[in-house]
């Protein structure tokens, strides 16, 4: 019997198997964010155990409240500062430097195929794009990395997701993950890996595959995960070099962790998007998604565009387009956050951040900020959002606030016209 | 802290109960779990539900039914949960990372079939329900008025072993 690879990735790495069943796997990534990791700190200290496995791989950036906006979150800075310095990371991303997490690792290099990645954040299954098990952890899972290099999984079943089809113009890979969502239900791939495979995956960018990734767990998924291929391979390209004699090598090494042909699924589903939809959400789960043409017409207070899912160069292009020449409507507040600040760096030599300014958008630094109601833009009690997030979940955006999800193109439309709208009909 | 596995129980009624219900964002920059106390299941979507009210406040045990905890990975879920002296939930099923949460923490998360949860929600009828969990037998007695009602529980020896040992850190400490 073949393997998928996720079992392919778990026994490269099992360190111990404690009990049947239980694999404790050693990681390649520990990274780190600054409301998860100060009571990580804070207990090894106060246990007396205050060191690193290997400062090398372990990643630590300020991103969800960044500048620190009052006393709190700058003391939650303080403690991730402080305690990475003294640890001597080499990569640790402070102010000026920083970006949400899930954009700004992959952006530096550090996921690779065939990698175990933890984080003590849920959307970490973004690495998964590049052929790498990442797995959401909490502070304890976390605290046990930081200090052991090790996390325990149980064996993950895995559900083969096909995609085959033609996405139609002005339709994405968040549309993609929407309609997933929305077909296995927010609890239908707990304790499996989702394996997004087929011919759709395979045209897509990296950026397109974290996007798909990046909600995995909107449907319960331990993690989601793409074959490493070509298109992985130029993107890492310029990490890697010095580790293969052409692109071809690396792609070819990259095979070893394909899925065998024989190899054995939970599920496996079958989905031709050839007739999808843009997709929008309604209610308070993200597996509540309807096409846009049912959403249209609802009122929307703020639009926001950026966060682990939808932040990156592809969709700041995919939304300038569409707001060249265009201005926000008068009673929507529009708010865009690039990811990182290379992102951003891009995005103003592009042009696209003029783009966004002239259409009245308000652009901020690189932040998770108001996709969790953190800072940046949070809900007054009855405004609606529609945003390029991951999460609709009651309150998330700000108490009594009301999150619609969507594709960066139908957050922008809406944008312009002040109502939930098809941007192909613009 | 000494984890404790019985007490009145509270019947949250609903599937697909979220971290961010259980508790809020705008608290995670707390740095101390006892800081989160006071905002348990502050957002929680539940008619009749009331975060400051005497049930909840009283409970030690909750009862809940498909996919709790789903969400985030914030830890601070199982954490509001502990300093509040919850420190049983029994679900017909669980979120992946909220179950690992609360066994880290040395909690339990124990899965209960639809019918035995039925059951535990029929229980109600009689008066407020009671409840008692051994782990070693793995058996959940709960008591409602005159009633009584004996429950067979699964936990894996993995999650066993993490009750046991006070959680993750521990068990790993010791072995790693």
């Amino acid at each position: 019997m073949g393997k998928t690879i996720a079992e392919k990735i778990f026994a490269a790495h099992l360190r111990d198997e404690p009990f049947a069943g239980t694999k404790v796997l050693n990681l390649d990534c520990v990274l780190c964010h600054e409301i998860t990791t100060p009571i990580a700190i804070a207990d090894l200290e106060w246990r007396g155990k205050d060191r690193v496995f290997d400062k090398n791989k372990i990643k630590a950036v300020i991103d969800h409240v960044t500048p620190s906006k009052d006393t709190k979150t700058a003391i939650q800075a303080q403690m991730i500062r402080d305690w990475a310095r003294r640890h001597e990371l080499p990569d640790f991303f402070d102010v000026g430097r920083n970006g949400v997490c899930h954009a700004l690792f992959p952006e530096k290099g550090f996921i690779r195929p065939g990698f175990t990645v933890i984080m003590g954040d849920s959307h970490t299954c973004t690495h998964g794009a590049f052929g790498a098990f990442a797995a959401g952890v909490g502070t304890t899972d976390l605290e046990v990395g930081i200090l052991k290099g090790v996390c325990a999984f149980r064996q993950p079943a895995t559900i083969r997701v096909n995609l085959r089809g033609n996405l139609a113009d002005g339709v994405y890979s968040k549309d993609v993950i929407l309609h997933v969502i929305a077909t296995l239900g927010v609890g239908g791939a707990t304790d499996a890996v989702l394996e997004f495979a087929g011919p759709v995956v395979d045209a897509m960018s990296m950026e397109a595959r974290m996007t798909l990734c990046n909600m995995a767990i909107e449907a319960g998924a331990t993690c989601g995960i793409c074959m490493p291929d070509v298109i992985t391979a130029e993107y890492l390209w310029p990490f890697i070099q010095d580790e293969y004699p052409n692109l071809e090598a690396a792609v070819e090494d990259f095979r070893r962790w394909h899925s065998d042909a024989d190899a054995e699924y939970k599920q496996i589903i079958d989905f031709d998007l050839s007739d999808l939809e843009p997709q929008v959400t309604c209610d308070f789960k993200p597996d509540c998604v309807k096409p846009v043409g049912e959403m249209a017409g609802i009122k929307v207070d703020q639009v926001y565009i950026g966060t682990c899912t939808n932040g990156r160069i592809e969709d700041l292009r995919v939304a300038a387009k569409i707001l060249d020449g265009r201005t926000v409507a008068d009673s929507v507040r529009g708010v865009l956050s690039p990811a990182t600040p290379k992102i951003f760096s891009q995005a103003m030599e592009e042009g696209l951040i003029q783009i966004f300014m002239q259409a009245g958008f308000c652009v901020t630094n690189p932040t998770c900020g108001a996709c969790l109601g953190m800072s940046n833009g949070v809900l007054a009690p009855g405004e609606v959002c529609a945003s390029t997030s991951n999460r609709n979940f009651n309150g998330r955006m700000g108490k009594g606030g009301m999150v619609h999800l969507m594709s960066p193109a139908t957050a922008a439309a809406t944008a312009i016209t002040g109502v939930i709208t098809d941007a192909r009909t613009l | 802290m000494e984890k404790i596995f019985k007490g009145p129980a509270i019947f949250l009624d609903r599937n697909d109960i979220n971290t961010d219900e259980i508790i809020p964002a705008r608290y995670l920059t707390e740095v101390t779990k006892e800081a989160l106390r006071p905002y348990m299941l502050e957002d929680l979507k539940l008619e009749g539900f009331d975060p400051t009210g005497d049930e909840i406040k009283n409970a030690r045990v909750v009862v809940t039914r498909e996919n709790f905890g789903c969400g985030s990975s914030r830890e601070h879920a199982p954490w509001v949960f502990e300093v509040n002296g919850v420190h049983t939930i029994i679900a017909q099923s669980y979120a992946r990372i909220f179950r690992q949460n609360m066994f880290n923490g040395g909690m339990l998360a124990i899965e209960l079939p639809e019918k035995d949860i039925d059951a535990l929600f029929a229980l109600q009828e009689k008066g407020s329900v009671c409840i008692d969990v051994d782990v070693d037998t793995q058996l959940i007695h709960a008591r409602a008025g005159e009633d009584s009602s004996e429950f067979h529980f699964e936990i894996s020896e993995f999650d066993k072993a993490l009750v046991k040992a006070g959680g993750w850190v521990e068990f790993a400490d010791a072995r790693y």
